[in-house]
């Protein structure tokens, strides 16, 4: 069985930002991705992020992986396995995982689960046409692979997202023939929505898909306005000829090894599904399992990221491991984090986090 | 095209191009991308089929989550083609039923 100090299980943003503090405190850390990269969705931003200078701001999500990868190379106890799934995490603390096809037991003394979350789909007739893909997926294949997902895209979901997949399928020249939201009012940044308004792409508020057409694959999709209860409304139907349906309509944390694991878990509708109850330095109910990034609730990567920096600190400290400037390190994470949130954008996600969130005296920001 | 040529953030380091089969038909693609991506750029979607009604499916996440990329790779069932890395040779097809057990 492999011993280590600290095992992350996921190497997005924020399975790499706890990685890189937990190891500059002198830990031993594992990461384990089940992607043949890491990086996470970094990898396939082409856009620049907002927030502030710590957070990399103006810097496009490629070139954050970028510079977050050239620190994790430059420690030396950061030990990194790709094509590493973890499959379970037993009352022994022993983690089991699947790495290059075999079976591998693991026992860590910490563990910081980042894994993430994942899309969510929609209810209509023939959603699960080939052709039909969430907006990450559309990343993926165009972004990292250079492969356009098809000739002309419907987008539904006009968060940012949706916003910034529309856009960035448009730099990869494809054409993005409307955006679509339920909402009354787009979701995402003005921003976004008008830049592509620019680029001549009409965004219907208050419309959904009514159905999806094709045999093989999509061919055609029919949307629909919809009243103020929601209710589609007959004769408002639009019929679009496109062979991609891109569904951005939100993301549910990936936290099936925390059910596992035995952590309390909570529905919060603000941070898009069940997540862990956790004390405000990311530890969960169940001692030595950590938790940064969207699987504590679904938010932006400049936040995963300061949540990773912090659950990385917590779990050092935890083996014993002191560091400079521990109280004021993780006052700046704090503040930082605050500060993503503030504004009318991060109300829902305040609220959410209220309601998970075990309060210590010990830290004040 | 479906592969992207020309883009005016990224630039695609690609592998070496290599051959691989798809129920046996010979297709080609680059080395290191993902199985998933490979046959979407030789136009091939449909990758599964559900179990009771058989009705076509493609990948929907991307991240080997969905296990709607399932297939069979090498006489191996169950692979998640979206996270697996094509290599020269592979012999790819489309899994019937819910495949066998190592």
């Amino acid at each position: 069985m492999k011993q280590v100090e600290i095992l992350v299980v996921g190497g997005g943003p924020a399975g790499l930002c706890a990685a890189i503090n937990a190891a500059q405190a002198g830990a031993k850390v594992l990461i384990l991705e089940r992607d043949e990269k890491l990086g996470g969705q970094l990898i396939k931003q082409t856009h620049m992020f907002f927030g502030s200078e710590k957070q990399h701001a103006s810097v496009r999500g490629i070139d954050i992986a970028r510079i977050l990868l050239d620190r994790i190379h430059e420690l030396e106890n950061i030990e990194i396995l790709v094509n590493a799934t973890v499959l379970a995490i037993y009352d022994d603390g022993v983690v089991n995982g699947e790495i290059d096809g075999k079976y591998v037991k693991i026992k860590p003394q910490k563990i910081i689960v980042s894994t993430g979350a994942s899309e969510k789909t929609l209810a209509f007739p023939n959603n699960d046409l080939p052709g039909i893909y969430g907006a990450g997926a559309v990343q993926t294949l165009m972004n990292v692979y250079g492969v356009k997902p098809g000739n002309s895209v419907l987008m539904l979901g006009a968060g940012n997202i949706g916003l910034i997949v529309s856009y960035q399928l448009m730099q990869a020249g494809v054409k993005v023939k409307a955006i679509l939201d339920a909402a009354p009012k787009i979701g995402g940044y003005l921003v976004h929505a008008s830049k592509v308004r620019r680029m001549g792409v009409p965004i219907y508020t208050g419309y959904t898909v009514k159905e999806a057409h094709g045999n093989d694959s999509l061919e055609r999709v029919t949307i629909v306005e919809l009243d103020e209860n929601w209710n589609q409304v007959d004769g408002t139907e639009m019929d679009f000829d496109v062979d991609v349906l891109c569904i951005s309509v939100g993301l549910s944390p990936l936290g099936e090894l925390l059910w596992q694991a035995g952590c309390e878990m909570k529905y919060v509708g603000q941070l898009g599904g069940f997540v862990p109850v956790r004390t405000e330095m990311l530890e969960t109910t169940v001692e030595g399992i950590f938790i940064a990034g969207d699987v504590c609730g679904v938010e932006e990567a400049t936040s995963a990221m300061v949540e990773g920096y912090l659950a990385g600190l917590a779990a050092a400290e935890s083996l014993g491991y002191e560091m400079e400037n521990l109280e004021e390190r993780r006052k700046d994470y704090l503040n930082q984090l605050e500060s993503l949130r503030s504004g009318h954008m991060g109300d829902s996600i305040r609220l959410g986090l209220d309601k998970v969130t075990v309060r210590s005296e010990v830290v004040k920001t | 095209m479906v592969r992207i040529d020309k883009h005016p953030v990224l630039e695609f380091k690609r592998g070496k191009k290599i051959r691989f089969t798809f129920d046996g038909k010979e297709l080609e693609g680059y080395e290191g991308e993902s199985i998933a991506a490979a046959l979407h750029a030789a136009g091939i979607k449909v990758l599964t089929h559900s179990h009771e009604l058989k009705r076509p499916r493609g990948f929907y996440c991307a991240i080997g989550n969905c296990g709607q990329c399932i297939m069979e790779v090498n006489g191996v069932s169950n692979v998640r083609t979206c996270i697996e890395p094509l290599k020269e040779g592979m012999a790819v097809k489309t899994q019937e039923g819910k495949g066998g057990i190592l």
